[in-house]
């Protein structure tokens, strides 16, 4: 075999562990919903021996040997085969179990969409599936590793509760009630996070963060600082979701003044639009869906030039919002 | 296990109540004699006991033509033969893919190929990490539906994981559009399966492979039947 060139890329500032984790630099436990659900998840495995976690490569580099070695029985990592990562996932289940699996969104959902609907849902099992990356937390690995089609193609499905944090915190609370559920339960662990945590959240019911009356609009997980940057100063009822499968109808209704919503959310623009819809079936209203656009990119680049590319960040989302309210 | 109410000379009968998935009557037969084997000579099941967690386990991965799957399960009682006349109604327990959550004895529902052998997967480790170490998991998949590449996935965990409480039976009718080269079986001991062919209707044999002793990992036996 004759030697490799050296064709070396440009030193990188620190190390990368391993090419599948390629991905996105962890931050704190405090402060990271990833890392916090990778320090939580060999606890929650301690504590409940129904637990099993399922894995498909990646994530393994960055869980603790030490944390997890009590509960090595009940981690499984099938390799870089995700069919048979939900495969595997709906067995346990059949066998008593109750699995936690994780991936980068797109090869959680995607990739395997079909195991996950037969393998889990037709057969009527319970499982936590727990998705990192978010919508495009690792810009520069293009369309390929970008997530923000999860929740719209998850909503084909029936009897799915669909989890967003948007805080490390919240990320630890709502892995630990869906691992606590028997039913199907999808957490979406994103990168970009709020300042703080909001608890008032976490029962599945919407909290009212601004009161207003001249419409609504629901900010769901990450999106929450940013909707409160752009709205400030106007007078809008802000509401902040955490989950939205099942939509808290009801919430919406309660606080509803003038119909007229606007839904921000870290995935496919529009997503839950048809949600709201119903959720106000018997009163006229206007309903907008702001999140990422439909149209492929193909760009790379930073996390906040993403943001800005889809109208996320508080400008845009500022422009959007006084817009549809005709401030 | 408790004998069956009906006796192996009886299943052309209970095969006959059934109508309306004529185009899969030969996967039908095909499997038929494997399944009452398992049922009638090596898996502990009881239908007065289709919950007991130290109960084997029988899944279906082939779920067309499951008409001899569940002309077995009635002669073992877990079906009626009132069940078998509603084959394919609309509110009959009987589709022509088995539902698990309508068919009593089913451990899974299947009908779309390449589900099965993952399924067994995560139930032999599931039965591992609850400390059963009894309970056998056999699932039966088809040697077309072995071109499902998740099945790939499959064997080549399970034999790195060497669980030997999993076995597939491939019910070989040569429906495999490009085929095997080397054969089905190599196929599995590549992966580190122990493996047996046999005549898939030759009830002997295949009660004789399905004994065959694996303690290094799991076990595949591949049952050649009629050309499709």
């Amino acid at each position: 075999m004759s030697a490799a060139p050296d064709l070396a890329l440009a030193e990188e500032a620190e190390p990368r562990s391993r090419p599948e984790e390629d991905d996105e630099r962890l931050g704190s436990p405090e402060l990271d919903q990833r890392s916090r659900f990778y320090s939580v998840v060999p606890r929650l495995l301690a504590e409940d021996r129904r637990l099993a976690l399922v894995l498909a490569d990646i994530g393994v580099a960055y869980l603790d040997e030490e944390a997890l070695a009590p509960v090595e029985d009940r981690v499984v990592n099938v390799g870089i085969r995700e069919q048979l990562m939900i495969g595997v996932a709906g067995g346990l289940a059949l066998a008593g179990m109750r699995p936690i699996v994780h991936t980068f969104a797109p090869f959680l959902l995607e990739r395997p969409f079909e195991f996950v609907k037969l393998d889990l849902g037709h057969q009527d099992v319970g499982a936590v599936l727990v998705s990192a990356g978010g919508s495009y937390a690792w810009p520069t690995g293009g369309e390929t590793h970008f997530g923000h089609r999860d929740v719209a193609v998850l909503d084909t499905l029936d009897g799915w509760d669909v989890h967003v944090p948007g805080h490390a915190a919240e990320a630890e609370a709502l892995v630990r009630t869906a691992a606590e559920g028997d039913g199907r339960a999808y957490v979406r662990l994103d990168l970009t996070s709020n300042r703080r945590s909001h608890e008032r959240a976490l029962r599945g019911r919407m909290e009212a963060v601004r009161h207003g009356t001249h419409g609504t609009v629901v900010a769901v997980g990450p999106m929450l600082d940013r909707v409160l940057a752009a709205t400030e100063g106007l007078d809008l009822t802000i509401l902040y979701a955490t989950t939205v499968r099942p939509f808290d109808a009801a919430g919406l209704r309660q606080t509803l003044g003038r119909p007229d919503v606007a839904i921000v959310e870290p995935y496919l623009a529009g997503t839950s639009v048809a949600r709201v819809a119903e959720a106000l079936d018997d009163t006229p209203h206007r309903v907008r869906g702001l999140g990422v656009r439909r149209e492929e990119l193909r760009r790379y680049g930073t996390v906040e030039e993403h943001d800005a590319a889809n109208g996320l960040d508080p400008a845009g989302l500022a422009a959007s919002l006084r817009g549809f309210f005709s401030f | 296990m408790p004998p069956s109410t009906a006796a192996y000379d009886d299943l052309p009968r209970l095969l006959r109540l059934m109508a309306g998935d004529e185009k899969h009557a030969p996967i039908a037969t095909s499997t038929i004699d494997v399944i009452w084997v398992l049922f009638n000579r090596v898996l502990d099941i009881d239908p007065a006991r289709p919950d007991d967690p130290e109960r084997d386990r029988f899944l279906l991965s082939k779920g067309h033509g499951p008409a001899g799957y569940y002309s077995v399960l009635a002669a073992r009682g877990f079906l009626t033969e009132d069940d078998l006349r509603r084959f394919g109604l609309f509110d009959s327990r009987l589709g022509h893919h088995p539902d698990r959550n309508l068919v009593p004895g089913a451990e899974i529902s299947s009908g779309s190929l390449g589900h099965g052998l993952g399924l067994a997967v995560g139930t032999a480790l599931g039965l591992r990490m609850n400390g059963r170490s009894r309970p056998r998991v056999v699932v039966l998949v088809g040697d077309g539906e072995l071109d499902e590449g998740s099945n790939a996935e499959a064997i080549e965990f399970a034999g790195r994981e060497a669980l030997t409480n999993l076995t597939c039976v491939v019910v070989d009718n040569a429906s495999s559009t490009h085929g095997w080269p080397g054969g089905i079986a190599a196929r599995f001991a590549i992966a580190g399966w122990a493996t047996a062919e046999v005549d898939g209707h030759d009830r002997r044999a295949l009660e004789d492979a399905f004994s065959l002793d694996h303690c290094d990992g799991p076990l595949a036996v591949v049952a050649r039947v009629e050309d499709r």
